[in-house]
């Protein structure tokens, strides 16, 4: 499989709101053992300073995997899923997710390169929230295993 | 500085929570039918959900559950969950790398499942001060 490296670049139009909800952050943080009341009780983020309770490092990964599903399923791009892996996942956080935040996700392919037969994608996401603060930016790299 | 060593155990019953925590309902982490029909050695862990364990190991050695300001991961090798009640474990360890003047603390990890390293390129940084 070749991908088209003038993708490298392309943006993406801003993903539908996400709603951070508190018992989806206690969800989140129950399904990983994470137990520090700072995910759980309101007062206990409160005392951080945080506005509501605060998701664990990861989470934003449930938006953003959703939000990837635009370049992963762009026909222009032509990723085949059935051969895509995880390869590499970063996330710079310039504060913690909170229940209460509206997130909105854009999506950028920030570099494709091939080796050994295999594609790599590499897009970045930033995620703000619908007044335009920066919350996170994820890095995803994806590796499309070529036909062996 | 070496930290003190973490250990997690991960059942099959863990990855189906995590599925439905996370919304990543891919058949590998669930169905050892598919898993293996595509190559694999059996159900293996969502990278994400080793990535938010190693995450957990972070924010203990931190010292606070909101301190993270970067975190990233390589997946190098699956995590292999057997369908029994006594699943696997991964052991995370980590080095201090660099403390900085303005407070922060790098850390490079090692995450490991039946002595195999699980993750490369794992790195943290942590707001340690204030």
């Amino acid at each position: 499989m070749s991908l088209d490296h003038s993708f490298v670049g392309k943006t993406y139009p801003p993903t539908a709101p996400y709603q951070v909800g508190r018992e989806k952050i206690r969800e989140f943080a129950r399904a990983i053992g994470a137990t520090d009341s700072v995910h759980h009780d309101p007062e206990a983020a409160r005392a951080l300073g945080h506005p509501d309770v605060v998701a664990p490092p990861t989470f934003p990964i449930v938006l953003t995997m959703a939000a990837n599903q635009q370049m992963i399923e762009d026909p222009d791009l032509g990723i085949d899923y059935t051969r895509v892996l995880h390869g590499d996942q970063r996330f710079a956080y310039t504060r913690p997710v909170v229940a209460g935040d509206e997130l909105v996700c854009v999506n950028a392919i920030e570099e494709i390169t091939s080796r050994g037969g295999h594609v790599f994608v590499t897009s970045r996401t930033e995620v703000h929230t619908t007044a335009g603060e920066p919350v996170v930016t994820a890095w995803m790299k994806l590796v499309v295993r070529g036909e062996a | 500085m070496e930290l003190p060593t973490q250990t997690f155990r991960v059942t099959r019953a863990d990855l189906i929570r995590y599925a439905g925590a996370s919304g990543d309902f891919n058949p590998i982490h669930w169905s050892d039918r598919f898993a293996t029909g595509v190559g694999l050695p059996g159900v293996i862990a969502h990278g994400m959900f080793t990535m938010a364990l190693v995450g957990r190991a972070v924010t203990t050695w931190a010292g606070a559950p909101d301190a993270v300001v970067d975190y990233g991961v390589r997946f190098t090798r699956p995590v292999v969950v057997p369908d029994d009640d006594s699943g696997t474990e991964i052991v995370v360890t980590a080095v201090v790398r660099e403390v900085t003047e303005t407070g922060l603390t790098r850390l490079d990890i090692t995450a490991t499942c039946q002595g195999d390293k699980v993750l490369s390129q794992a790195r943290a940084t942590v707001r340690t001060a204030g």
